[in-house]
């Protein structure tokens, strides 16, 4: 029972459906497909971080036995229209192959199409490309600045440069004694999924169907296809029912799919992409927010912050998806936790020769709850106070919310200073301060780190609204339809894929939860794209709340059709009617009920005993707003974005060898509150794995360039990624302030982890180094680079 | 080339390519799914397959070098159609696992261990799947499917009221 008390199967400890597939090997994976005459891509891919194509020579591959055809960026963008983005750039397109220049080493320039994949490697390796390098450029701010531009045609590699002022911030900073300044900086890196991104489409002139089954997690997919392909989008059938072997919002694979999906009506037969490993790291376009902070705050002796300017500079690699809005985002919880009056905010999107980016988990929050953090314990360290003391003097208290933000939204619930409170009563805060100083004792460097963070989840996509004028989406909706057959089964259906987040599941045991019928009785079913009800998608921590609530709401529908139908039929008003485990009785006189085989008997066969009017049959459905609602921005850019606000609070003990710079974290206590859990297995789940691509952001994972603008982390070998060992132990406390927006009180869960744990790990680093007078705002934080730092600073105080 | 590989107790009689990888030859010809390709380098263990009871990545094996030796994959581990073996049920038991992707190997990684040792030590079992990344789970449910697993197993033909 959860802390409602009146739960059957929500928060109970349940397993999760889909489990049992998975531990057989029998997932459906895209790359298990085989359809029937179906022919293999390879890629080719520029070698240059900047050049101009002046000629392809397909003749040697296509002279090469099971080879079917090569194609290049010309014929693809003579058939086709550039890949959809965010922010109205037309100089700036974005196409599947390179046309005529490629602006990133590892861009894909020409497709070979062949009998098996290693044929068609064999071929790629045969195409004869000449290009002529081009000058390029790599940092953000030298794109800035100008010089080289990434595209010529936009006049400037600046894609947004957007400032929001909300309150009085001058008059703030100039009323305050204190001030810092504190720059910070999140390097590129990604959630990296074990699954590389891979589609299959297949072709059917005589239906003029394009199938398309992929390890996709994006919203409107279809509608992407078909505007860029040129064709209906009834004429695309994306199928829902393949397993995404991880996604946590990367698997974008739009510029595949468009490729994919051409090849396969120009060839006539089934064309399938899957992305080794190395087209996934350099050409996948799959990497994360490389972003840059210039945080300034205003604040008093007591530590109160008053006022925040934030500049993030974004370095979205050479074209631009989605990945901008990712500085918008945290516009929906710009201030944290914290009750700060007034705010300035500065969006600046470069383009660069990079590979270019896509939405990573969070949306660009990670990074900047990075930058708030560090200077919440920078202010603390200034004023010599400590800094989960200078937290609790900042945060919303329990008794302020709902708490309206200075960028105009609300936030929904929290209680912060209790989850806090558990939190060091299991730890003993003292204690580990006086464990961190035992191990400073005995040489170590060691340090505690403190970081809270905010999950917003579910919600309306305005930010899209608020960087794009022009778009005036105000909704993300979800929806679920739930059938009763003839026989009396339920099946319920939802409309998107999922990458391990346990949906069926959700769907059962919200759907078992209204009807008080056994949640494993619930067959749910993943009708595909022409067959299904509007869904945003697994995006943004959303479906508990948005998949939860229309399968909640269509639960409600069914039982009121049920109860409506036995009334009738017991010719008893309707308030007189009970619902109950399925069957329906006469409040007044128990014995008078109608059982489900009745209930399905009328509503099936009996229609002369159904109420009059009502449709025959047990069909519902219910298509799911965002529950608070969707507003455009006001003309000062304020919008409520997202109805739910999750919160956790990271507390770790770390120690650093000083010889070897190895850090190690000696213990991990994480506060988690995301409301009501509808499946704690799957919460706690989705926290572990977010700490772990957490510490692997705050550690070990960097997209690293050289100087000639080639990728040089492009396998696992390089690009590290944190194995059992480098994953501690972590005690979660869970606290449970339920969101009064939410069907069944619940908020995201899917994010926080990431959020929170880098800014503690970067914390803890800081703690540890202090002692030595460095401080360090750069992830990652890798061994070499603390070794060398550690190094340099014992050298110079002559130890 | 023709190779004679036995798979989960069956010898199948092959046409390969010299080139072709173990793992290639168990998804594409023998229509065994569930070894994965990961990185296809040998670091993420996605394709891990037991090779005489030991844990491989059938990525950096070419087919023809297992010729003559007992493989077994997910698919040889499982009892019969819809029936788990112990440590499958653990996995599903504890969630030791979201996308699935990493799941066949992991398991394949946890006979392995419990066949040797069937009493792990938490810092064993953490030891024994440190060559496979997952990224969904942080591995916390993994580690406690596989000890769950040998507890059971250990106590499955112990008198009842001895077990735990």
């Amino acid at each position: 029972m959860s802390a409602h008390g009146r739960h059957r199967y929500v928060s109970s400890d349940r397993r999760v459906r889909e489990d049992r597939r998975f531990v057989a090997g029998k997932g459906q994976f895209v790359a298990d497909l085989d359809l029937p005459n179906m022919r293999h891509v390879a890629l080719v891919t520029c070698p240059h971080a900047a050049a101009r194509i002046k000629s392809i020579d397909k003749s040697a591959a296509l002279a090469m036995p099971g080879v079917h055809y090569v194609l290049d960026g010309r014929e693809l963008a003579a058939a086709t229209l550039p890949l959809m983005t965010g922010l109205d750039t037309p100089n700036v397109p974005r196409r599947p192959l390179a046309v005529d220049v490629a602006r990133y080493s590892g861009e894909w320039v020409a497709a070979v199409v062949a009998d098996t994949r290693a044929l068609a490697e064999d071929a790629a390796e045969a195409i004869e490309i000449d290009y002529e390098a081009l000058p390029f450029v790599l940092d953000a701010e030298e794109a800035l600045a100008g010089g080289v531009l990434v595209h010529e045609a936009h006049g400037s590699n600046v894609l947004l440069d957007k400032t929001f002022v909300w309150g009085e911030v001058e008059k703030d900073f100039a009323a305050s004694l204190k001030k810092l300044s504190l720059r910070v900086k999140w390097a590129r890196s990604s959630t990296v999924p074990i699954e590389t991104f891979g589609v299959v489409a297949s072709w059917d002139p005589w239906r003029d169907m394009l199938d398309v089954y992929a390890s996709i997690q994006m919203p409107r997919y279809a509608d992407q296809i078909s505007i860029t392909l040129k064709i209906p989008v009834t004429s695309v059938r994306v199928h829902h029912d393949v397993d995404v072997g991880g996604s946590y919002g990367v698997k974008r694979g739009i510029k595949h799919t468009v490729l994919t999906g051409y090849l396969a009506r120009r060839l006539g037969f089934p064309v399938r992409l899957i992305e080794d490993r190395l087209e996934n790291m350099r050409g996948g376009d799959a990497h994360g927010p490389e972003r840059l902070f210039d945080v300034d705050v205003a604040f008093d002796d007591n530590g109160i912050i008053r006022s925040m300017k934030m500049r993030a500079l974004e370095n979205v690699g050479a074209y631009a998806g989605r990945s901008p809005f990712q500085l918008g985002k945290p516009i929906g919880a710009i201030v944290g936790p914290y009750k700060i009056k007034s705010v300035q905010y500065r969006a600046i999107a470069v383009v660069t020769n990079k590979t270019t980016q896509e939405a990573v988990r969070g949306f660009g929050q990670g990074p900047t709850n990075l930058a708030l953090e560090r200077t919440m314990d920078e202010v603390a360290n200034v004023l010599g106070l400590d800094p989960l003391e200078i937290r609790r003097r900042n945060m919303i208290r329990h008794e302020e919310f709902p708490y309206t933000i200075p960028s105009g939204t609300t936030y929904d619930s929290g209680d912060y200073h209790t989850v806090i409170d558990k939190v060091l009563i299991h730890a003993g805060y003292e204690e580990l301060k006086a464990e961190r100083d035992l191990l400073r004792a005995e040489g170590k460097l060691a340090g505690i780190g403190i970081a809270a963070c905010l999950e917003p989840s579910g919600g309306n996509a305005t930010f899209e609204a608020l960087l794009n004028p022009a778009i005036t989406t105000s909704t993300f909706m979800d929806s679920c339809r739930i059938n009763v057959d003839g026989m009396g089964s339920i099946t319920a259906t939802m409309h998107t894929t999922s990458a391990g987040q346990g949906h069926e599941t959700l769907l059962g045991t919200v759907i078992g939860e209204v009807l008080q019928v056994d949640p494993e009785l619930v067959r749910v079913t993943r009708p595909d794209s022409l067959n299904s009800l509007p869904s945003g998608t697994p995006v943004g921590s959303r479906m508990a709340i948005m998949l939860g609530g229309a399968a909640f709401h269509a639960a409600h529908k069914l039982k009121a059709k049920l109860t409506a139908i036995a009334a009738h039929d017991l010719s008893i008003p309707l308030e007189r009617a009970v619902y109950e485990q399925g069957n329906v009785h006469d409040r007044n006189a128990l014995q008078n009920k109608r059982s489900w085989v009745d209930l399905v008997q009328i509503a099936f066969r009996n229609y002369h005993r159904m109420p009059a009017g009502m449709e025959p049959g047990l069909g519902v459905e219910h298509v799911y707003q965002v529950p608070t609602g969707g507003g455009l921005p006001t003309a000062d850019g304020r919008v409520q974005m997202y109805p739910c606000f999750s919160f956790e609070f990271h507390l770790l003990l770390l120690s650093i060898d000083p010889d070897l710079g190895t850090p190690e974290i000696v213990r991990y206590m994480l506060g988690h509150d995301c409301g009501t859990q509808i499946n704690p297995k799957i919460v706690r789940g989705m926290t572990m794995g977010g700490i772990a691509h957490g510490i692997g952001a705050a550690l070990f994972e960097e997209f690293a360039y050289n100087d000639d603008g080639q990728l040089i982390a492009q396998t696992f070998m390089d690009y590290l990624l944190p194995s059992s060992h480098e994953v501690p132990a972590v005690d979660i406390i869970d606290h449970e302030t339920p969101s009064p927006h939410t069907v069944l009180g619940q908020k995201g869960s899917g994010e926080s982890g990431y959020l929170g744990a880098p800014a503690a790990i970067a914390n803890a680093i800081n703690d540890a180094l202090r002692p030595l007078g460095i401080s360090i705002n750069t992830l990652p934080l890798k061994v070499s680079k603390l070794g060398d730092l550690i190094a340099e600073a014992r050298a110079e105080k002559g130890n | 080339m023709r190779i004679e590989l036995n798979v989960n107790g069956t010898v199948h009689d092959i046409e390969v390519e010299p080139r072709t990888t173990l793992l290639d030859c168990l998804r594409d010809l023998l229509d065994l799914k569930g070894a994965h390709a990961g990185c296809e380098h040998g670091v993420c263990g996605a394709c891990t397959v037991l090779f005489d009871g030991v844990a491989v990545r059938s990525c950096l094996m070419f087919a023809a070098q297992a010729a003559g030796t007992p493989i077994t994959t997910i698919e040889g581990v499982t009892p019969s159609p819809g029936e788990l073996s112990p440590i499958q049920d653990a996995f599903c038991e504890t969630h030791g696992m979201q996308c699935g992707y990493c799941t066949p190997a992991m398991i394949l990684v946890a006979h392995a261990l419990l066949a040797d040792n069937p009493e792990p030590t938490r810092e064993e079992i953490v030891d024994a799947i440190s060559g496979n990344i997952c990224r969904c789970t942080g591995y916390a449910q993994i580690v406690e499917a596989i000890a769950l697993a040998a507890e059971r197993m250990r106590g499955a033909n112990r008198p009842s009221e001895l077990r735990k």
